[in-house]
C-alpha cells in the first residue's frame, strides 16, 4: 500500500487552502484599490475633452478644507463645490496646472494640495524615501554578505535533516 | 553587545520624536494658520446688506483697523458667537464688518432683527468667491486687518472673550489705530 500519507494529504489541503486565502485577500485588495463611489458628486462636462481631463486631475488634487481628508472632487460639502466652480472657471479660462495650483496656494496654503510642491522646503518628504531605500539596501547588502561569509567559514558537515 | 542594541534603539527613538512631532502638529482646522496674515487683505466690493441696491467694498475701512467677521444664519457657531460679537461693539474698540457668506439676505435680517446686530456694515456673499479669496474654510471666522490693510490675524471658530483679550486686543493696541 503506497501513495501519499495522511499527513502530506493534510499538509497539501492546508497549503491549497492558504493559496485560497491569499488570492482572496489579493482581490479584496485590488476591489478597495480601484473601487470609486458609484454616484459621481461632480458631473461637471467640458466640451474640450483635454479640458474635462484637466479639471478632473486638479480637482482630485486639491484638498477639501473643511473635511480634511477628501478631495474637492469626492467631496459634498459647499466649499468643495465652491472651490470646484474656480477650478472649472481657471480651466475655462486656459490657465495651466500650475497656476491653478498657485491660486489655491495663495488663500488657502500649501496644506491644500495633496501632492506637496517640489521645494527646498519639502525636500526630506521627497528625497525621505530614497535616502531610507539606500540606506535599507545597504544594510541588507551587509547583512547578506556577513551572512554568506559566515557560510563559506561553516565547514562542519551539516547534521542530517529528519525525513532525509 | 551593547552595540547590537544602539542602532534599533536609536532608530526607535528617533521614530518616537519624529511621530510625536508629527501629531503635535498634525494641522487640525482651527489651529492651521492663515497664509493671509502679513499679506494685504483682498478686496472686495459685494452687495450692502443693510441698503439693497447699492455696494459695499472693504477699501472704505482702510486707514483703521477693522475686523472682518464670516458668519451665516445656518451656521451653529455664529449664534454661539453672536452674543460676545455684540458686546465687542458696544466696547467700540474696532468696527466689525460682517461678510454673510452663502446665506439668504432675507434670514439674515431677520436673525438680524431678532438678535441684534453688530456690525458696522454687512457685505453679502452669496456666491462664496470672496470668502474663496480670503481663504475661508467654515464660518465662523473673524480676521483683524490693521491700519495698514494688513491681515493680522485670522480665529477659525467662534469668538470669546477670553480669545478677544489674549488674541486680538493685544495685536490691536500694539498697532497705531491710525495710518501714518
Amino acid at each position: 500500500m503506497s501513495g501519499p500519507s495522511r499527513q502530506a494529504v493534510q499538509a497539501a489541503a492546508l497549503a491549497a487552502s492558504r493559496r485560497w486565502l491569499l488570492c482572496l485577500a489579493f482581490g479584496v485588495l485590488v476591489l478597495t484599490a480601484v473601487a470609486r463611489p458609484a454616484f459621481a458628486i461632480d458631473t461637471t462636462q467640458f466640451d474640450d475633452p483635454k479640458m474635462q481631463e484637466q479639471y478632473l486631475r486638479m480637482t482630485h488634487e486639491l484638498r477639501c478644507m473643511q473635511c480634511l481628508n477628501t478631495s474637492i472632487a469626492d467631496s459634498q460639502v459647499n466649499l468643495a463645490a465652491d472651490l470646484r466652480r474656480e477650478v472649472y472657471d481657471l480651466v475655462k479660462a486656459g490657465k495651466t496646472d500650475d497656476e491653478i495650483r498657485q491660486f489655491m496656494v495663495a488663500r488657502y496654503g500649501e496644506f491644500i494640495l495633496f501632492r506637496p510642491l517640489t521645494n527646498a522646503r519639502n525636500l526630506w518628504l521627497w528625497a525621505g524615501p530614497v535616502v531610507f531605500l539606500v540606506l535599507g539596501g545597504f544594510i541588507a547588502f551587509r547583512v547578506l554578505r556577513q551572512r554568506s561569509k559566515l557560510m563559506a567559514l561553516d565547514t562542519e558537515p551539516v547534521e542530517e535533516e529528519a525525513g532525509r | 553587545m551593547m552595540n547590537r542594541f544602539v542602532l534599533p534603539l536609536g532608530v526607535f527613538a528617533l521614530l518616537v520624536v519624529v511621530l510625536y512631532v508629527g501629531v503635535k502638529n498634525s494641522p487640525d482646522r482651527e489651529h492651521m494658520k492663515s497664509v493671509l496674515i502679513g499679506r494685504p487683505a483682498p478686496e472686495f466690493t459685494l452687495p450692502d446688506l443693510m441698503n439693497e441696491g447699492s455696494t459695499l467694498s472693504n477699501a472704505k475701512f482702510r486707514g483703521k483697523p477693522y475686523l472682518l467677521n464670516v458668519w451665516g444664519t445656518w451656521c451653529p457657531s455664529c449664534r454661539v458667537e453672536h452674543q460676545t460679537l455684540l458686546e465687542l461693539s458696544k466696547q467700540q474698540d474696532v468696527p466689525i464688518i460682517g461678510l454673510n457668506w452663502k446665506d439668504e439676505p432675507d434670514l439674515a435680517h431677520e436673525w438680524l432683527a431678532q438678535l441684534g446686530n453688530p456690525y458696522a456694515a454687512i457685505a453679502v456673499d452669496q456666491p462664496g468667491r470672496t470668502a474663496i479669496d480670503w481663504g475661508v474654510t467654515a464660518a465662523p471666522e473673524t480676521f483683524l486687518v490693521d491700519a495698514q490693510g494688513v491681515v493680522q490675524f485670522r480665529l477659525a471658530g467662534a469668538m470669546t472673550h477670553e480669545i478677544w483679550e489674549k488674541e486680538f486686543l493685544p495685536r490691536i493696541q500694539g498697532k497705531p489705530m491710525v495710518a501714518q
